[in-house]
C-alpha cells in the first residue's frame, strides 16, 4: 500500500528530472509554506490583471483623462463623470436595449431549455448523440459565428430569410433582419437563443436527474396526478438549478459584446447598441477614458448588486 | 439515469416517441447554420449568393484557395503572356482572370490562436493545479474568502477592466504581443481552473498521500507522485475548457491586438474579397477555425459537461 497502482510515468519522470538540491529544498517545506507557495502565484496574477486594473478604472473615472492624448495631462474632476453618465439619454437608451435583450433571451431560453431537458430526461434511444448535437452551438466562438449569421440574415440570398419566406409565404427579400429597426433587436435574440439554449437545457437536465426516484414513487402511492407531480415535485426541485443558470447567463448577456458586435455593431442607428458596445465606442473610438471608466464602474456595480439580490432570492427558494 | 420520472408519468409509447421526435427536430434545426457554414466553404462565390440558396451544388475549393492567398486581377493580355499554370490552385485562380500575389494572413492568425490558446491553457492549468491542491488539502486562513475572490473576478465585464489593461499594456510594451495575450487569458481562465480542479482533488482520498508520507515521502513528493497522476482526467477536462475559452475570445483580442499577435476571431470577419465579402472564403476560414472545437466537444463530451454545469450543479 506504499504507492497507488496508478502511479503515472510522466510524474515519475518529472520527479527524477528535478535536481536533488531543489527537491530537498522544496521537500523540506512545511505544509503551511507549501500552501502559500501553491496559492501565491494565482493570487498575484489575479491582483495584477483583475484587481489592480479595476482600482485603476475607479481612479480614472474621477478624472478627465483621454488615453489618446496621454501627454496632455489630466485633472481630478470629482464625480462629474458619474453625473454626466447618469444624465446621458444615450446611456439610458443602451441600458434599455440591454434590458430588452436580457429579458427576452432569458425568457425564451428558459422555456425552450426546460422543455428540451424535460423531453430528454425520458432517455430515448440515442439521446446522448442528440444531446451532443444540441450543445455544439454554445461551444463555438460567438464572434466568428455571429459574423456568419450576417450571411444567413441577408435578404434574398440568406438562408434564414429564404426559410422564413418559404414557410410564411412571403418574399425572402421583403424583410431585412439586420437592417430593420423593428427586426434587428429580435435578430440578436434569435442568434443568442440558438447559441445558449443548450446551456439552460444542460443545467435543467442536471436538475431533473438530481430528483430521487423515491419522491415520485411516494407521490404515486398517494395517487397524485401526473400534473400535480409535475408542479409540486419537478418544478420546485429544478427551480434552484434553473435560477442559477439564469443568473450566469443573465450576467453574461448583460456584458454581451462579441456576438452582437459582429452581427449588427449596434445598428441600425442604435437599436441594438448594448451597454458593452456603447462602452467600447466611448472608450476606444471617442477615447473618453474618464467618462467611460465611470460608465464601466456603474455597470459593474449594477451587475454585482443585482447578482447579490438575486442570490438572496435564490437561497430563499432553496430553503423551501 | 433515473427511470423514476418515466415510471411516474407512465408515458405511453407514443408520447415517448413524440418527445424523441421533438428533440431530434430541434437538434437538426440547430445544426443547420453549422452545416451551412461547412457547405458554403465548398461553394463558388457565385453559388454562395444564388437565389434560391443552393443546397445541392458542385463542390469547389475556391473558398479555401481564396482564404489562404491574396490575388490580383490582371488584363487578358497579361494572362495570355503567362506560362501555363503549374498547380491546380494556380489554374483555379487564373480561371477567374486573377493571379496569386502571395499568401494571406490567415495562416499567421491561426498560428497566433494556437500559440496563445495553448500557452495560456498551460499556465492556467499549472497555476490552477497548485492552488486547487492547496485549497483542497491545507487549512488556509480566509480560505472561503479567497476562493470567492478568485471566482468573483469572473463576474467582471471584460470591457470594464479593458481600459486600464490597455493602458498598462501600452506602457509595458505588451500590446499586440503573444506574451501579453497569454498572461491575460491565463488570468481570465485561472479562476475557473482553480474551482474545477479543486473539485477533482477533493475526490481523491487523502489517505493515499498520508500513506505515502508515512512511507517517507515529503508533502511535495506526495503531491507530484501520488496526487498528480490521479488528477490527469480532471486536468485534461480543465485544459480543454480553458483552451476553448482562449480560442473563442474576441473582446480583448480586438482591443489589444492588431497585427503580430492578432488571433483568428477578430481576423475572420475582416476577410474581404473583390466587391464585398467573399463568403466561401469566410466560411472556409470559419470551418477550419471551428473544427477543432467541434472535434473536442464530441470527443470529451462527458468531461466538458462538468465544466459547463460548473457552479450550478454540485455533485
Amino acid at each position: 500500500m506504499t504507492t497507488p497502482s496508478t502511479l503515472d510515468k510522466v510524474a515519475d519522470r518529472a520527479a527524477r528530472a528535478t535536481p536533488d538540491s531543489v527537491a530537498r529544498r522544496i521537500g523540506g517545506l512545511s505544509d503551511k509554506a507549501v500552501a502559500w507557495l501553491f496559492i501565491a502565484p494565482t493570487i498575484t496574477l489575479l491582483l495584477a490583471i483583475n484587481i489592480f486594473p479595476l482600482i485603476w478604472t475607479v481612479y480614472l473615472s474621477f478624472t478627465n483623462y483621454k488615453a489618446n492624448r496621454s501627454a496632455r495631462g489630466f485633472q481630478w474632476i470629482g464625480t462629474r463623470n458619474y453625473e454626466r453618465v447618469l444624465n446621458d439619454s444615450d446611456i439610458w437608451h443602451t441600458l434599455q436595449v440591454t434590458a430588452h435583450f436580457v429579458v427576452w433571451t432569458m425568457s425564451i431560453q428558459v422555456i425552450l431549455g426546460f422543455g428540451l431537458a424535460w423531453l430528454l430526461n425520458r432517455q430515448f434511444k440515442g439521446h446522448s448523440f442528440w444531446t451532443t448535437l444540441i450543445l455544439l452551438p454554445m461551444m463555438l466562438s460567438p464572434a466568428v459565428v455571429g459574423n456568419f449569421w450576417t450571411f444567413l440574415y441577408q435578404p434574398q440570398i440568406g438562408l434564414f430569410n429564404y426559410v422564413i419566406g418559404f414557410f410564411a409565404g412571403i418574399d425572402a427579400s421583403s424583410f431585412e433582419m439586420l437592417g430593420s429597426v423593428t427586426l434587428a433587436p429580435w435578430a440578436i435574440v434569435i442568434v443568442d437563443t440558438w447559441m445558449w439554449t443548450p446551456y439552460l437545457m444542460l443545467i435543467c437536465l442536471a436538475g431533473l436527474r438530481s430528483i430521487p426516484d423515491y419522491i415520485y414513487e411516494a407521490a404515486e402511492v398517494d395517487r397524485a396526478s401526473a400534473w400535480r407531480q409535475f408542479w409540486s415535485i419537478t418544478v420546485p426541485m429544478v427551480l434552484p438549478f434553473l435560477m442559477l443558470a439564469v443568473l450566469f447567463r443573465a450576467i453574461e448577456n448583460f456584458k454581451m459584446f462579441d456576438l452582437v458586435v459582429e452581427l449588427t455593431s449596434g445598428g441600425p442607428g442604435s437599436v441594438t447598441e448594448l451597454a458593452s458596445i456603447n462602452l467600447k465606442r466611448e472608450a476606444f473610438e471617442k477615447w473618453r477614458t474618464g467618462y467611460s471608466s465611470a460608465f464601466a464602474i456603474i455597470l459593474f456595480v449594477t451587475v454585482f448588486g443585482a447578482a447579490n439580490i438575486y442570490v438572496k432570492a435564490l437561497n430563499r427558494v432553496k430553503q423551501r | 439515469m433515473s427511470a423514476g420520472a418515466q415510471a411516474a408519468f407512465r408515458p405511453k409509447a407514443w408520447t415517448g416517441r413524440l418527445a424523441a421526435a421533438t428533440v431530434i427536430v430541434y437538434a437538426l434545426v440547430t445544426m443547420v447554420p453549422i452545416a451551412w457554414i461547412f457547405m458554403t466553404g465548398f461553394k463558388t462565390p457565385q453559388d454562395s449568393i444564388s437565389y434560391p440558396p443552393k443546397a445541392v451544388f458542385e463542390p469547389s475549393l475556391e473558398g479555401y484557395v481564396n482564404l489562404f492567398t491574396t490575388r490580383t486581377r490582371q488584363t487578358p493580355e497579361y494572362m495570355r503572356s503567362l506560362p501555363p499554370p503549374e498547380t491546380w490552385y494556380d489554374e483555379l485562380v487564373r480561371s477567374r482572370s486573377m493571379v496569386i500575389a502571395g499568401p494571406s494572413k490567415f495562416g499567421e492568425r491561426f498560428t497566433n490562436s494556437l500559440i496563445i490558446g495553448f500557452g495560456s491553457t498551460f499556465f492556467s492549468v499549472f497555476l490552477g493545479t497548485l492552488a486547487a491542491y492547496a485549497f483542497s488539502r491545507f487549512t488556509v486562513p480566509l480560505k472561503d474568502d479567497l476562493l470567492f475572490f478568485i471566482l468573483s473576478t469572473r463576474m467582471m465585464p471584460p470591457i470594464a477592466v479593458a481600459i486600464p489593461i490597455f493602458l498598462m499594456y501600452r506602457t509595458l510594451g505588451l500590446s499586440d504581443t503573444h506574451l501579453g495575450m497569454i498572461i491575460l487569458y491565463t488570468a481570465v481562465n485561472v479562476s475557473l481552473s482553480v474551482w474545477l480542479l479543486k473539485g477533482f482533488v477533493d475526490e481523491i482520498p487523502r489517505e493515499y498521500e498520508e500513506a505515502a508520507m508515512i512511507d517517507g515521502y515529503s508533502r511535495f513528493q506526495a503531491f507530484y507522485k501520488v496526487v498528480l497522476p490521479q488528477m490527469t482526467t480532471g486536468i485534461a477536462a480543465t485544459a480543454i475548457f480553458c483552451l476553448i475559452f482562449a480560442w473563442n475570445e474576441y473582446a480583448f483580442a480586438l482591443l489589444l491586438t492588431s497585427g503580430t499577435a492578432q488571433t483568428a476571431p477578430p481576423f475572420i470577419p475582416t476577410i474581404i474579397g473583390e466587391g464585398g465579402l467573399d463568403w466561401p472564403a469566410v466560411a472556409s476560414g470559419t470551418t477550419i477555425f471551428l473544427l477543432p472545437v467541434l472535434f473536442f466537444t464530441i470527443l470529451l463530451r462527458k468531461q466538458l459537461l462538468r465544466g459547463i454545469t460548473f457552479g450550478a450543479v454540485r455533485k
